[in-house]
């Protein structure tokens, strides 16, 4: 499944545009992790719990996208985007959404 | 005026300590950033949308990059000071350049392990990472990066 966030794939053609596809997570944060975090907020730095979390959920929430796409027969996901949003003090939902498309 | 200096002295320390530390760890953070962005001076990024010269694209894949920053508790104090009379907040300005450089690098270094040369559609996405309201100056930001690799024949 090739993935990119053009327009189109480059060099290849678009036979056919099976439609949108999207995959979301919703993560709470681990109480362990914010225990660090308080420290850095002292001193600054990376949050690398907090780095660890989101790179997983976002990777987890870009599979479910790549799955919906097969499902749909397609090849290739054009024009993926992502958002995040705050759903409740402490989770976030991050979301992967793009056009699964079928390239020559 | 005892019992004064005893509310005073923790906030002063953990300003102190938040300021040297801090700024110690931000220089160094400053210097990492500046040797590693030498090292990927080879791969050009742009943000525009088509990619020149298709028909010599070997490869086209999505790479990203991802870096949570925290900033210390003297800036944090500083820009809440600086709610009250309003105006550029230049404590954090370090704060978002650091999470987007470091950002940046990893989402390269991603680009690099494809072998590729150049990334197109680079984007930003920040978030505010909130800390579950005990401590409301904390301030950490997180900023994703992600932009499509190309490989040329």
């Amino acid at each position: 499944m090739i993935v990119v966030n053009t327009e189109v794939v480059p060099g290849r053609t678009i036979r056919e545009v099976k439609g949108l596809v999207q995959g979301n997570t919703i993560r709470a944060k681990h109480m362990g992790r914010d225990i660090a975090a308080g420290l850095k907020n002292l001193i600054g730095g990376e949050l690398k719990g907090y780095t660890e979390l989101l790179t997983e959920a976002r990777r987890q929430a870009m599979e479910r996208m790549i799955a919906q796409a097969q499902e749909l027969e397609a090849n290739a996901i054009v024009n993926v985007r992502f958002t995040t949003s705050a759903v409740t003090q402490g989770a976030a939902e991050l979301y992967a959404y793009g056009t699964a498309v079928v390239i020559d | 005026m005892w019992t004064l200096w005893l509310q005073i002295l923790p906030v002063a320390v953990l300003l102190v300590l938040g300021f040297c530390v801090g700024t110690w760890r931000e220089r160094r953070h400053f210097e990492s950033l500046a040797q590693r962005e030498r090292e990927f001076t080879d791969i050009g990024v742009v943000n525009l949308k088509t990619v020149a010269q298709p028909e010599t694209v070997a490869s086209a894949a999505l790479v990203t990059g991802d870096a949570v920053i925290a900033t210390d508790y003297f800036k944090s104090f500083a820009a809440s000071l600086r709610n009250i009379v309003g105006g550029e907040v230049r404590s954090y300005e370090t704060l978002m350049q650091r999470a987007r450089r470091e950002a940046l690098l990893r989402m390269l270094q991603r680009a690099r392990e494809l072998g590729a040369t150049e990334v197109w559609n680079l984007r930003y996405e920040t978030s505010n990472i909130r800390s579950s309201g005990r401590r409301t100056l904390a301030v950490s930001v997180e900023v994703f990066a992600f932009g499509t690799a190309i490989v040329r024949r």
